[in-house]
């Protein structure tokens, strides 16, 4: 037993990469995870706005400046300026609605012309049924936003509209209990007056909050509260099965690098041998013979990513024969990328152990903070940003873009730049690292 | 087995000059210089890490010397003609372990370069060649050592080279196999394809080898047939071996009276070995160890062979 031991022991220190790495895992994914689900000191992550102001009245300006100054939201009435050019126009209905659906934000809030006339709704029984409500459109694969956004639109209603809402109270007053006496109207008149002043107050110098209230992540939706509000989901609305796309993506990409790495480490195995000295003899050079490696990596990944789209539209009914364009361009740019990723990796690594303890740390710190485990919007903004250097961030937002947001193939080029970009880095460092293979 | 285009007749096959190679501050090959003619086989016979493979490897391109060159066909090494004229068979195992026998002898095929109808003929004459056709769909990984070495050494002559660098194929295997190795080596040679094989075997040189170069510490010390080799050592004298029983300060002083040594194996069983000229000369060897009460319980009288001369030449036996 105790020589069973000692020999283990002896051979991982034989092996110092595999044993530092052996702490240093543990540890990695401690600081990982802490980060993405912990959310380190910001645990609230703001959600992003568009909110159109089409009313342009005392109340609906009321509104939106109460919304901007809500510190959960970041709240934008016109896209953001090119360095040293003006402001663009503001956002409009058409505009807004176009910025969910390309998922610039998750939700936008539009303010109809009219809406300021009768503002607050109780419980949904407005004296005027045909009276312009807020319209709330969102991306329903954020489950998040909308309901942040709906409940602040509420507050922010109750807090910077109270002369509207005294007199929508006085109206349903008067329609369930009866006119007021004229004494009691005078006072009312005159302490409205007062109210007015405040509200306008609010509407003119931001100093108030507003909020109107969304729930439910149903295609179309009235939503009751003090301001009314239709809800209406631009983007996924035709989707049966709202996340299955998006896990496949982001499971599949996952796992394409543990696929990638481990075929990559054949190298390894073929060094070891011999087999890679005898190959080098021949015709074949390393450049060839990593080359063809690449290729053969990324078909693999390619195909295995294929059979998981082909179960998740047999058993799950993703769309996949009405995305195929994009799903092959995407597939393809990630399958090269991830392929090039294990080929460096199985590059710079001496040992299995090392390849196997190295991939491992690597992969699962790219997925938990590219989205492969966690979606990235409900990451704090610093790890949002920090996904942006994995390959899972971006291949889930180029599958995103083709399964969710039905975007053509056009439309993928910056995913489509950033993985190539990068499979053609890692392929390079992969080439510099095996010469040490290539002469003794 | 096809030959590749013949060669200019006036290009040896291989020609080595001043080659040095040094890992860090061990010199692995130190200036060494031969030259392998058309259709020989060359022996490269030194104990383990004389620097015989370090040799081959830099023939093969894949080690890069520190000076001297080496010409394959007037061709440098690492050239495309280079590669294509040589077949490496290497220490190692150097073969696909999880495809089968015909489908490694393929992907070699391919590596340099062959296709079609020539590479099936090659492919096919290998298997014959290394008496694997009957194993042709068998795994690699599942074959027998012996099998495992033959298919290995297919392997290296896949493309029909014209010159072949074996680097101690018989390592690890039964004497059948190595019977059938020693055969396998024997057709190519017939063949025309010249040979360069290294060992630390000398039973093995002096049974395939023409010529035979004795390396130690990355130096060629001695050169020639084997008959050359132990006449350059030896001359005409022969060597007695005689195992003996006594007091150890006798047998020490016997030896040292008539220029032998003592090579003990286990104490109260020694072995002295002595160099004569003439026969005549045992007897009074036999004589002067009855003198000093050493008994004798075996004598030999034989020629000396590679062994005696790598002892004679560096003081060490070639399994050091």
């Amino acid at each position: 037993m105790f020589a069973i031991i000692q020999t283990a022991i002896a051979s991982l220190r034989r092996d110092p990469a595999a044993l530092a790495l052996s702490f240093i895992l543990p540890i990695g994914f401690f600081t990982i995870f802490a980060m993405v689900f912990g959310g380190q000191h910001d645990t609230v992550p703001r959600v992003h706005i568009i909110v159109v102001d089409a009313d342009n009245s005392e109340a609906s300006r009321s509104l939106v400046n109460a919304l901007q100054k809500e510190d959960t939201l970041i709240v934008r009435t016109h896209p953001d300026a090119s360095k040293g050019k003006p402001a663009p126009p503001n956002y409009t209905a058409q505009t807004a609605e176009a910025a969910v659906k390309a998922g610039d934000t998750s939700v936008a809030l539009i303010i109809p012309q009219g809406w300021g006339a009768n503002p607050i709704d109780f419980g949904g029984n407005n004296t005027n049924n045909t009276a312009p409500k807020i319209q709330l459109l969102y991306d329903s694969s954020d489950t998040i936003a909308p309901q942040v956004v709906s409940g602040m639109l509420q507050k922010s209603a109750m807090t910077s509209m109270p002369a509207s809402m005294a007199e929508m109270g006085l109206k349903y007053n008067e329609k369930y209990m009866g006119d007021l006496t004229p004494e009691q109207r005078q006072k009312w008149t005159q302490n409205l007056a007062y109210l007015k002043d405040l509200q306008q107050q609010h509407a003119d110098t931001n100093s108030t909050t507003t909020a109107t209230n969304t729930s439910s992540t149903g295609t179309s939706n009235n939503i009751s509260g003090p301001v009314s509000v239709q809800t209406r989901a631009v983007v996924g609305e035709t989707q049966n099965k709202p996340f299955l796309s998006f896990y496949a993506a982001a499971v599949g990409v996952m796992f394409l690098l543990f696929t990638a790495s481990g075929s990559a480490g054949a190298l390894l195995d073929e060094a070891e041998s011999g087999t890679l000295d005898r190959v080098l003899s021949s015709r074949i050079s390393m450049t060839t013979l990593l080359g063809g490696k690449l290729v053969y990596n990324m078909l693999l990944a390619f195909t295995q990513l294929t059979a998981m789209f082909l179960y998740a539209w047999a058993v799950f009914h993703v769309d996949l024969w009405g995305h195929i364009p994009g799903f092959v361009v995407m597939g393809l740019c990630t399958a090269f990328a991830v392929a090039a990723f294990g080929m460096m990796l199985a590059s710079v690594t001496k040992t299995r152990a090392q390849l196997g303890a190295i991939s491992t740390l690597l992969i699962l710190m790219m997925s938990s903070i590219g989205g492969s485990m966690f979606p990235r919007y409900l990451m704090s903004p610093a790890m949002q940003k920090a996904g942006l250097f994995t390959l899972n961030a971006w291949a889930i937002d180029g599958f995103t873009k083709v399964f969710w947001r039905d975007q053509p193939v056009q439309a993928l080029w910056p995913q489509i730049a950033v993985l190539l970009c990068a499979g053609t880095a890692l392929f390079l460092l992969a080439r510099r690292f095996a010469r040490r293979w290539e002469f003794s | 087995m096809s030959t590749l285009a013949a060669a200019p007749a006036t290009a040896v096959p291989l020609q080595i000059t001043a080659l040095i190679k040094r890992f860090g501050t061990l010199t692995a090959v130190d200036g060494i210089s031969l030259a392998l003619a058309p259709g020989e086989c060359l022996g490269l016979l030194g104990p383990n890490g004389a620097g015989k493979s370090t040799l081959i490897r830099s023939i093969v391109g894949r080690v890069l010397a520190n000076s001297g060159t080496v010409s394959i066909f007037g061709n440098a090494a690492q050239s495309p003609a280079a590669r294509a004229a040589l077949g490496w068979v290497p220490q190692e195992l150097a073969i696909y372990p999880r495809l089968t026998c015909a489908e490694n002898l393929r992907a070699f095929a391919r590596y340099h370069g062959l296709s079609g109808v020539r590479l099936k003929e090659q492919a096919s004459w290998c298997l014959e060649w290394a008496a694997l056709t009957d194993r042709a769909r068998t795994i690699a990984g599942s074959l027998s050592g012996g099998m495992k070495r033959r298919l290995n050494m297919a392997a290296g002559v896949i493309h029909a080279p014209r010159i072949v660098l074996m680097d101690e194929p018989t390592v690890g295997v039964d004497p059948q196999s190595r019977n059938r190795i020693f055969e396998m080596i024997e057709a190519l040679k017939a063949q025309g394809t010249s040979l360069i094989y290294t060992t630390h075997y000398m039973e093995e040189a002096e049974r395939l080898c023409d010529r035979i170069a004795i390396i130690d510490h990355g130096r060629i010390i001695a050169e020639g047939t084997a008959a050359e080799l132990v006449r350059s050592s030896f001359g005409a004298r022969s060597q007695v071996t005689a195992r003996v029983t006594g007091a150890p300060e006798a047998i020490g002083a016997w030896t040292a009276r008539h220029n032998g040594r003592v090579t003990t194996e286990k104490a109260g069983d020694d072995t002295a070995e002595f160099t004569i000229n003439e026969s005549t000369e045992i007897a009074p060897l036999l004589t002067d160890a009855v003198a000093h009460n050493i008994d004798l319980d075996d004598l030999a009288l034989r020629r000396p062979n590679l062994e005696s001369v790598f002892l004679h030449l560096t003081g060490r036996e070639l399994r050091d």
